[in-house]
């Protein structure tokens, strides 16, 4: 290992600015005679715009434009794609409305934009927004998947009859049949995953900048994926080619996916800015951001596991309902199908699976991916079900699990629903975690809690998920209508210090020092010569940005590509300078030379000279040293791993404490622990503020959203948590060259259901055998007494 | 109708032309361009635009910037020294305490306070003093461990 280079636990390079607020947000920058924007959106969940009357409203002082829908519709805007075509069992495409960014006629949540004002301060557009009369006629409204499914229930719709925007299948169904017949158990379980709201804590915001000198745009916006926008806006929404959309991501406070969307902010103040010759800047109030950021998670479940009597898993059935919201939102269609369903194997070897998921439109927020997108729906569903399978059958549940894992040498292991993991030892991070949380020792732990009047429980749960999205044929073929490779460059300079530009987005992962880390440890650069650029599709030609912990599976491959090339050139060239020939140059440590000699150069004076090639070969090779690399895997990565979490609950209270949480996790190659760590601490709070704390309720009779800010909507707090104790088991991906798998989501994928296990261990006393999350004191103190009544 | 607001910002005297209902936060950051300092809710949860006023940890975003007139006020762009880091910033980035770095101004402003009431906290102490500062990236564990070790540095 080079100082610095993989494995490494360097400190990161970007916090400087950071701590020291020099950080540049979008909020942060200000162009110009800009503009400020405010978004009008709807009161009501459903209803039709009989009249919208601005005149009072653009008489303010103040006030250079309001624009509406139809002001938009008018100038040939397009609707906000779908990036993501999911289709029906019997192949026909899913229910596709238009999406346009200002309703043109109808709203269909609270929250949906309706118009937006323009004036020349944040205040005058605000006071503005408010004069603004419109006349709705209110239409019937569902909120909930069980209200969308009902008899007769109100469309959000027409084109979509009972709600459904796909019907979708995977799996097998034949093979269950038989399975279940010879079952000598069948468990079933019914779950809800509820609703979530991402709340990184910098809200949303966008400036649109049109240069009428060059017709040429910038949008800066907070993305987690600048030419993905700039794709999906400048193709679809606005007609813009991509020379003359600029699309810079600067600072992001923070993604989890909410940040990845194309949203219609975005194309308003892009548009606005040519109509009104000036840049316009809007920013979200954090209520704002409830009721128009994508929604997560949000499906209802039902699911049949067969077993035998030992207590092999012999089939598993799964019929979801998942909440779309109302609108197809860029990549919803995907997150209740190939990234949820395809994880319904799990860790097990179950021989046949069939899943049916049905996709719903309801008057909400558009529901997207968050965190884990779909995969930790499928780990609670199958990690709670293995879980009653455990109560029900008598077997230990730790037992059951090793029964049922898939073994070390079964690699690769093709699963019944499309994966083929490539590597595992889910045995391995199962016995690390139980000595790591001395499971041993938990009923002693028990016994004292209950002097103290606390109940404890322990739970267990062991998760795979599928992630560094995603070789793009096998997407493409799945419904995805972009490309999931990633791109890189390498720039040498003169002076040997290097730049990396990739079309990866660092919002907190810390790709300015990690990426630097592989260049480091392949080139044998100073640490401190090594410059990462991303974020500015300017300066980045391509890349499709940083989601599904695909930046060091996909991005960080691109570079290990370009790097490769780097070194390639580099040999010939020292070739050149020792009079060697290119077979016999060793690179190593910043030093390329013949082998076997004491014969050598060091990278710097290979720099030099590609750029002052007066001794180099130029007859059969170019000056400069700078390559680029575009990427596409192989295979999704396949992390794993086992979370063990202790609560401890007060049953008169019903407040559940998590006391101490476990997760042994294997990431394939890790490059700096240090930041694998703290993407597992974020993720691990994500997963219990779902277990625990966070949902996300809209009122049935109003269709209001009533978490709608910070103070109902409970974010976990650092006195809620206690210390993580994390570590990692390393099996290599088999598919990329440094066996890498990434870490970013993994924690939110494992953890709500290890808590709620443990919820319902603890609970097992007061013969509380199910709960839903989030478990709050409420549902706790209420489940104990309808379990004693 | 507007109104002159002069205060003293990190060690400099400054003054703004700003509304009755300007918020301080808001005048910190557009009216004088400081934009360390964060805007991240609208219900006061967040903790991102904590600041100091006359010498203790404020949310910004709770007070007009006309309740600010004559006050010394410190800001996260007022914390290092002219060719050093302070101690708490340097723990935050040596145990690795922020990730996207949005809280983290007024992260690093609430707990300059916290040391200064109470120059040896225990993990427990620091995790309820941040309680009104939210953070979705770090699951807070680093967090706590740079404010140990900042505590300790300053001492």
């Amino acid at each position: 290992m080079a100082e610095n280079g993989i494995g490494a636990a360097v400190r990161r390079k970007e916090d400087h600015r950071f701590i020291t607020g020099k950080g540049r947000y979008t909020d942060d920058i200000n162009r110009p005679q800009q503009l400020y924007a405010h978004m009008l959106r709807s009161p009501l969940p459903h209803a039709r715009i009989r009249k919208l009357d601005t005149a009072a409203a653009s008489a303010y002082e103040g006030v250079a434009a309001i624009f509406t829908g139809q002001d938009m519709l008018a100038d040939g805007v397009g609707g906000l794609p779908c990036g993501w075509g999911i289709n029906n069992k019997d192949g026909s495409p899913m229910v596709e409305p238009g999406h346009p960014p200002l309703a043109a006629d109808t709203v269909r949540h609270v929250g949906d934009q309706v118009a937006v004002v323009i004036a020349e301060s944040r205040t005058i557009a605000r006071d503005a927004a408010e004069a603004i009369e419109v006349d709705y006629e209110e239409l019937p409204a569902v909120t909930d998947l069980a209200s969308a499914s009902a008899d007769g229930a109100p469309l959000v719709w027409e084109e979509a009859p009972g709600n459904i925007c796909f019907d979708w299948e995977i799996g097998d169904a034949a093979p269950l049949e038989e399975a279940f017949a010879k079952a000598a158990h069948v468990v079933d379980i019914d779950v809800v995953n509820n609703r979530l709201i991402a709340n990184a804590i910098e809200p949303r915001a966008a400036i649109g900048d049109y240069d009428s000198g060059n017709d040429e745009y910038t949008l800066y916006t907070t993305s987690q994926n600048p030419h993905v926008i700039r794709l999906l806006m400048g193709a679809y929404v606005l007609g813009i080619p991509e020379h003359k959309l600029r699309v810079v991501a600067p600072d992001v406070g923070g993604g989890f996916g909410s940040k990845i969307f194309h949203y219609a902010e975005e194309a308003i103040v892009t548009w606005a800015s040519r109509k009104l010759k000036r840049p316009v800047k809007w920013t979200a109030e954090r209520s704002e951001s409830f009721v128009s950021d994508a929604h997560g998670r949000d499906h209802l479940s039902h699911a049949e596991l067969a077993l035998s009597e030992e207590g092999d898993f012999l089939g598993l059935k799964v019929q979801t309902r998942a909440n779309l919201g109302a609108y197809v939102s860029t990549f919803g269609p995907s997150v209740p199908t190939y990234l949820y369903a395809t994880l319904l194997a799990g860790t097990y070897k179950t021989p046949a699976i069939y899943a049916e998921v049905k996709a719903m439109f309801t008057n909400t927020v558009p529901v997207d991916a968050y965190r884990g997108a779909g995969r930790p729906e499928a780990s609670y569903l199958l990690e709670r079900l293995v879980d009653k399978a455990a109560r029900v059958t008598g077997i230990d549940p730790i037992e059951l699990r090793r029964r049922n894992f898939i073994s070390p040498d079964s690699f690769p292991y093709q699963t019944p629903v499309a994966l083929e993991y490539d590597s595992g030892d889910y045995g391995a991070c199962l016995d690390q975690a139980l000595e790591m949380s001395d499971y041993a020792g938990f009923e002693s732990r028990r016994q004292a809690a209950a002097e103290r009047g606390m109940l404890r429980g322990v739970g267990i749960s062991t998760y795979i998920e599928a992630c560094g999205l995603a070789p793009s044929n096998v997407a493409g073929a799945l419904g995805a209508r972009a490309g999931l490779y990633e791109a890189g460059t390498i720039r040498v300079n003169p002076t040997g210090s290097v730049t990396v530009i990739t079309g990866s987005h660092s919002h907190g992962q810390g790709h300015e020092t990690t990426f630097a880390q592989l260049v480091t440890e392949s080139l044998g650069v100073d640490f401190d010569n090594i410059e990462v650029v991303h974020g500015d599709t300017g300066k980045v030609p391509f890349g499709m940005g940083t989601y599904g912990s695909r930046s060091l599976a996909v991005g960080g491959m691109a570079l290990m590509a370009a790097l490769e090339k780097i070194k390639t050139k580099s040999k010939k060239i020292a070739a050149h300078l020792l009079e060697a020939s290119e077979e016999d140059i060793e690179f190593e440590n910043g030093q390329l030379s013949v082998a076997g000699t004491d014969k050598s150069v060091s990278f710097g004076d290979i720099a030099l000279a590609a750029y002052v090639p007066h001794n180099y070969p130029l007859d059969v090779l170019e000056p400069g040293l700078e390559e680029t690399a575009f990427y596409d895997p192989k295979n999704f990565t396949f992390p794993a791993g086992c979370h063990i979490c202790e609560v401890e609950v007060d049953p008169d209270t019903g407040v559940v404490q998590v006391v101490s949480f476990t997760a042994a996790d294997d990431f394939g190659r890790i490059i700096n622990p240090m930041i694998v760590e703290g993407q597992v601490h974020g993720g691990l709070t994500q997963g219990i503020g779902q277990a625990l704390y966070e949902q996300c309720v809209y009122d049935t009779d109003s269709g209001e959203l009533k978490t709608g800010s910070l103070l109902d909507y409970c974010l976990p707090k650092a006195d809620h948590l206690p210390n993580y104790d994390v570590s990692t088991n390393t099996t290599l991906c088999t598919h990329n060259v440094l066996g890498v798998k990434g870490c970013g989501e993994a924690g939110a994928i494992g953890s709500p259901p290890a808590v709620i296990n443990a919820v319902i261990n603890a609970l097992s006393v007061k013969n509380v055998d199910d709960i839903e999350m989030p478990a709050t004191p409420e549902k706790v103190w209420q489940a104990i007494q309808a379990a004693s009544a | 109708m507007s109104i002159t607001v002069s205060f003293v910002l990190n060690g400099q005297a400054v003054s703004a032309a700003v509304e009755s209902r300007t918020l301080l936060v808001e005048m910190i950051r557009e009216n004088l361009g400081r934009t360390g300092t964060h805007v991240g809710c609208d219900t006061s949860q967040c903790g991102a635009c904590v600041i100091h006023v006359n010498g203790r940890s404020v949310k910004s975003c709770s007070m007009l910037a006309v309740q600010a007139e004559g006050a010394e006020i410190v800001t996260i762009e007022g914390v290092a020294g002219d060719d050093s880091l302070h101690p708490m910033q340097e723990a935050y980035r040596e145990h690795h305490g922020l990730q996207c770095g949005f809280c983290t101004p007024g992260m690093i402003m609430s707990c300059l306070d916290l040391v200064a009431q109470n120059p040896d906290p225990s993990e427990h102490e620091i995790r309820e003093w941040l309680e009104g500062n939210l953070c979705r990236c770090t699951g807070y564990q680093n967090i706590v461990r740079a404010v140990k070790a900042g505590a300790k540095a300053m001492r």
